[in-house]
């Protein structure tokens, strides 16, 4: 309760609202465009974007990046971050930034030396 | 340690958010900390799920084509609409629980009783959806045969490349097989539900028609799946020893068998978090209704349980990617 200062910018103080209530209907206004941009790149799956960067498909990296831009809002806009104290906000997100990251590295790099050992190797689970 | 002492009138000494060094109670910083912990719950699970797909990278089921249902229309492929539709409804709920958490600080009751009372019902069309979601996935489409070695193989129309379902070409034998349930034999030993069609009937009807050709779970450089030759589909078919209608625990049509353990227990989980959401916001509601935050003069149980609603949101949109996006 303690916080009447709410911070009513978004995109780094590109769009200015003018109350509380209208910046929620401009956050919900841009999480449903990310949303339709993800649901019609899924349908069309366009081809030129199905080459690979980085060791995944450019579509995906999309479709990543989008899931954390819409996180960033849900958090920062609906869960009222943005309100909150600095410290506040290094303590929630900054375990998580780090460690969400180093546990899919370490697991997907296991699961990928995984995947060539039962390619190249002389297990057969194709039967 | 003489030094910890703070004097009590010293304002100096105390943090910059007064008692509350955050500057945030008690209730909401306990709702925090249980965020972060449910937030790196859920980040184990659909790190384990990339485990598994990343291990079987090159035969895992293409979303595209698990999920292509819509309600009430029957037949039409409409890939990802549902659950875009679901996310939708999720989102705006998200938005109905903000702008209550909103007039709760300008204490407006009312307003505050009216987007709870939205809130819960698009959670609860949210958890409807859902079953109604894992409804389709557990009844299956097409049916399949599965292999000894745990093999998924699919049939396919060699004129035009569509998907044929073993019932349309499965000869039904005078097979008087039944159900063996506990009744009806050992009282130790029962099966499941037999399938429509036994191996034999779907493998002589394959045999017969000359333009079936079995697509295998692997997948080809353009991330179709491979579809075999004639000659080598009747090879195949002999490797054949279940039949495999919808998905559970143990077999999946669509694909490899981890797919659908990883669907039931990921999104299982989150449809629980959803469920109790909604009795959490039912009891906040009713609360509301009786004046109990306008007697305590803060509204700020409805922006707790608003924290955990956006919360279980935030991980939908995870949910959603990982499984139905990339």
């Amino acid at each position: 309760m303690g916080h009447n200062t709410e911070n009513l910018s978004i995109f780094r103080g590109l769009i200015k609202f003018k109350s509380n209530v209208q910046k929620i209907w401009g956050v919900l206004i841009w999480l449903s465009i990310v949303t339709t941009i993800e649901v019609a790149l899924g349908i069309i799956k366009p081809e030129f974007l199905k080459t690979t960067f980085l060791r995944m498909k450019i579509l995906n990296w999309i479709f990543l990046i989008l899931t954390l831009v819409k996180a960033y809002y849900i958090a920062w806009d609906f869960m009222h971050i943005r309100d909150e104290r600095d410290s506040l906000k290094g303590s929630i997100v900054l375990p998580l930034i780090f460690l969400i990251p180093y546990l899919a590295f370490i697991l997907l790099l296991e699961a990928d030396y995984i995947y060539d050992v039962m390619s190249a190797g002389f297990v057969s689970w194709n039967f | 340690m003489e030094t910890t002492i703070t004097n009590q009138t010293d304002n100096s000494e105390i943090w910059g958010g007064g008692n509350e060094p955050f500057s945030a109670s008690y209730g909401k910083l306990m709702m925090w900390f249980f965020i972060i912990s449910d937030a790196l719950t859920f980040s184990g699970f659909l790190v384990s799920y990339g485990f598994s797909r990343f291990k079987f990278i090159d035969s895992w089921p293409i979303a595209d084509e698990v999920f292509t249902h819509f309600p009430f229309l029957h037949g039409v492929e409409a890939p990802m609409y549902y659950v875009a539709f679901m996310t939708f409804i999720l989102i705006v709920s998200s938005v109905t629980m903000v702008l209550a958490v909103d007039a709760g600080h300008h204490m407006k009751k009312n307003k505050v009783i009216l987007y709870m009372f939205l809130t819960i019902i698009f959670g609860a069309t949210f958890v409807g959806s859902q079953a109604w979601e894992w409804k389709t996935f557990i009844k299956g489409d097409y049916g399949a045969l599965e292999t000894k070695g745990g093999q998924i193989l699919q049939f396919v129309n060699s004129n035009n490349g569509k998907r044929v379902s073993i019932k349309d070409f499965s000869i039904r034998s005078n097979s008087n097989r039944i159900t063996h349930n506990k009744n009806r034999g050992v009282w130790y030993n029962s099966e499941s539900e037999l399938p429509t069609y036994n191996v034999i009937e779907v493998k002589d009807g394959f045999k017969l028609n000359q333009n079936l050709l079995i697509r295998i779970q692997k997948l080809d450089s353009k991330g179709n799946k491979i579809i075999l030759s004639r000659d080598e589909s009747l090879d195949k078919i002999q490797d054949a020893i279940t039949v495999v209608e919808g998905a559970n625990l143990i077999h999946n049509e669509y694909g490899h068998r981890l797919f659908a353990d990883f669907f039931f227990f990921i999104t299982g989980f989150h449809g629980f978090h959803v469920f109790s959401g909604v009795l959490i916001n039912i009891i906040i509601f009713f609360n509301v209704i009786l004046g109990t935050y306008e007697k305590r003069g803060h509204y700020e149980m409805v922006e707790k349980v608003g924290l955990y609603w956006h919360f279980v949101d935030l991980v939908w949109v995870f949910v959603f990617t990982f499984f139905y996006l990339v």
